[in-house]
C-alpha cells in the first residue's frame, strides 16, 4: 500500500481534520505563495508552512476558540487572516503555558 | 476484523507458574543501588548474550513504590530468571525482593558486592550465575499463547503535527481489533490527556468510574501546574503542536474506541481483556519531581503493569527500546521515516501521502502478533534496552476504578 509520492503531489495539501474545525494541517511542507485551495476557494499562501503545522481556514478574531479534530485546542491570542500560521506566537492553551528551550526565572 | 482475529495464529509463549505467559525469556541482572550499577552492566555486557537485560533502582532510600514496581518487574511475565546485585549498605529491601522471586517459581540468585570481596569478585560471580541461569532457560519450551493473554502497551514520544493524524489512531484501530480478539490494553500518561477528560469519561463502562478517570486528570493538571511545566517539549512546538491540550486529543486517539474498562495504577496488571488507562501521576503534593522524567519512565510502568509489548508512536524519532519487553515503533512523519527508517518498524506516515489508516492498523496488528510469536522489532535488534525507575508514591486505586474485576 505505499504511495508514491508522484501520487502523493496530486493529494490537497491541506487537511481538514473535523467538519467544525477553524484550522487546517499541512500534509506536507508548503511554499509561500503556492496557490492552495479551502473550501472551495483558491488563494496564495501568505508565508510557508511545514509538514503538520496549522493555518487558519478562515479570519479568526482574538479570543476565537480554536477547534481541532473538532474539539478546543486554545484560544487566539490575536486576530489572524485566512491562510496565516496557527501557532505559538497567536495561540495559547486553555490549560497549562506550553514549554521553550529557554529558562525562566521560574524554572 | 472478526475475520482477521479469529484466523490469527497462535502466539508462542513462556509458561509462569501464575498463569501468565511470557513472550520472552529474558534473564535480568538488576541493581538496588546506583553504587551496583556498573558492576551489573559488566556483568550484563560481559556476559555478551541479546537476552540478558540490566534493570535497576539508583536511590539509596527506602520507597515502597519502588520495592513494587521491582516486584512486579522481575515477577515479569517476560523474564525467566534474575540475579540482583546489591552494594550492601543500601536502603532496598534486597531479601523481600528476593523472596518474592523466588516464590513466583523463578531462579533467583541475590550478590552483595561487599560481602563478594568487591567489583571483580562480584562480577565473576555474576557471570558464573548468569551462565547457569541461561542454560537453565534454554531447557524451557514455549507453549501455545492466544491474544486473550497477551496484554499490551501504548506510549507515545516525540509528538508533532502528524501523530495525531498517522500513527495515533492507527494504534487505536490495532488496538479496537487486539479487545475484539480478548487482549488487554493500556494507554496512559494523564498528563497528556487534560482536556479530554469529559470524552474519556463518557467512554467508561460504569459513571463511577467516569468520575475516576476526571478527577484523575484534575490531579494531572495540579500537579504539572505545580511543577510549572505542562508534558509539552520544545520539540512538540518545533513539529507543529502548539498547546498541552492539542498535543492530548492527539495523544488520545491511541486509545481507539473501545470503551474504557478500568483506571489502574503502576503495577497493578489488568484482570481481564479491554481497555485500561494508567494514571502514572503521583498521589498527593508533589514530593519527588515530574511524574516521568522521560519516555522509558513510562514505558518501564506499563511493563510493570503487565505489558508484553509496548506500541510507540513518534513524529520527531524516537529511537529508544526497553529492557523486558520489546517496543514496536509506529512512525507519524513520513519525512522522519524517510531520514530514520532503520529505526521504524511502521511508517504510518504515508497516511499522509494517501494510504488508508485501516491498513497502517492492520499492518500494527500482524506485527504485534509476529513480535508476540518472538520476531524481533527494529529497537530489540538493535539491542535498545533502556530502563528508568525513580522515586514516586502512589495511594491504591479505588473500588470504582475496576468495575469488572
Amino acid at each position: 500500500m505505499e504511495t508514491g509520492p508522484k501520487n502523493a503531489e496530486k493529494l490537497p495539501p491541506l487537511l481538514l481534520l473535523h467538519p467544525d474545525d477553524n484550522i487546517l494541517v499541512a500534509r506536507r511542507d508548503i511554499a509561500a505563495g503556492e496557490r492552495v485551495e479551502v473550501d472551495g476557494e483558491s488563494f496564495s499562501m501568505p508565508a510557508a508552512v511545514e509538514l503538520g503545522h496549522k493555518l487558519a481556514r478562515r479570519a479568526l478574531a482574538a479570543d476565537t476558540r480554536v477547534l481541532k479534530y473538532g474539539a478546543p485546542i486554545g484560544s487566539m491570542k490575536v486576530a489572524v487572516g485566512r491562510g496565516e500560521h496557527v501557532h505559538l506566537h497567536n495561540l495559547r492553551s486553555d490549560y497549562l503555558p506550553s514549554t521553550s528551550r529557554e529558562i525562566t526565572d521560574t524554572h | 476484523m472478526n475475520a482477521l482475529a479469529k484466523t490469527s495464529p497462535t502466539l508462542k509463549g513462556f509458561p509462569r507458574r501464575d498463569g501468565r505467559k511470557g513472550i520472552r525469556n529474558v534473564v535480568a541482572v538488576a541493581y538496588l543501588v546506583e553504587c551496583a550499577h556498573h558492576v551489573s552492566r559488566l556483568i550484563v555486557q560481559k556476559s555478551g548474550a541479546d537476552d540478558v537485560h540490566l534493570i535497576g533502582f539508583p536511590g539509596c532510600y527506602p520507597n515502597k513504590y519502588s520495592l513494587e514496581m521491582m516486584q512486579r518487574l522481575c515477577t515479569h511475565p517476560n523474564v525467566g530468571a534474575v540475579l540482583l546485585v546489591s552494594l550492601g549498605c543500601e536502603g532496598f529491601n534486597r531479601e523481600q525482593l528476593r523472596r518474592s522471586i523466588a516464590a513466583s517459581g523463578r531462579p533467583v540468585d541475590l550478590l552483595v558486592i561487599q560481602q563478594s570481596g568487591g567489583t571483580t569478585r562480584t562480577l565473576n560471580a555474576g557471570l558464573e550465575a548468569v551462565r547457569k541461569m541461561r542454560a537453565e532457560l534454554a531447557k524451557q519450551a514455549t507453549v501455545p499463547m492466544a491474544l486473550d493473554e497477551l496484554i499490551v502497551g501504548t506510549v507515545c514520544g516525540g509528538s508533532d503535527g502528524t501523530s495525531g493524524i498517522t500513527a495515533n489512531p492507527a494504534v487505536g484501530r490495532c488496538f479496537d481489533w487486539l479487545i475484539e480478539a480478548g487482549s488487554a490494553c493500556i494507554f496512559e500518561e494523564t498528563g497528556e490527556l487534560i482536556g479530554c477528560e469529559r470524552i474519556m469519561a463518557s467512554r467508561a463502562i460504569t459513571p463511577e468510574l467516569g468520575r475516576e478517570i476526571e478527577a484523575c486528570v484534575d490531579k494531572a493538571a495540579n500537579y504539572y501546574r505545580i511543577m510549572g511545566y505542562g508534558s509539552f517539549a520544545p520539540g512538540n512546538a518545533e513539529g507543529g503542536l502548539t498547546t498541552l491540550e492539542e498535543k492530548s486529543m492527539g495523544a488520545y486517539s491511541k486509545s481507539g474506541s473501545s470503551p474504557i474498562s478500568g483506571l489502574i495504577k503502576p503495577g497493578d496488571v489488568p484482570p481481564r481483556g479491554g481497555l485500561y488507562l494508567l494514571d502514572v501521576v503521583p498521589d498527593g503534593e508533589p514530593r519527588f519531581g515530574f511524574p516521568n522524567i522521560s519516555d522509558n519512565a513510562e514505558i518501564v510502568e506499563l511493563i510493570a503493569c503487565g505489558s508484553h509489548l509496548i506500541l510507540f508512536t513518534t513524529g520527531r524519532g524516537s529511537v529508544v527500546g526497553s529492557a523486558i519487553s520489546p517496543v514496536i515503533k509506529v512512525c507519524a512523519n513520513p519525512d522522519t521515516y524517510d531520514r530514520m527508517a532503520d529505526d521504524m518498524d511502521v511508517n504510518a506516515g504515508r497516511i499522509l501521502r494517501g494510504a488508508e489508516l485501516d491498513d497502517v492498523g492492520r499492518e500494527i496488528f500482524s506485527l504485534v502478533e509476529r513480535v508476540a510469536s518472538g520476531e524481533p522489532s527494529k529497537s530489540e535488534a538493535l539491542g535498545h534496552q533502556e530502563f528508568i525507575l525513580t522515586y514516586k508514591q502512589f495511594e491504591p486505586i479505588g473500588p470504582a476504578c475496576l468495575p469488572a474485576a
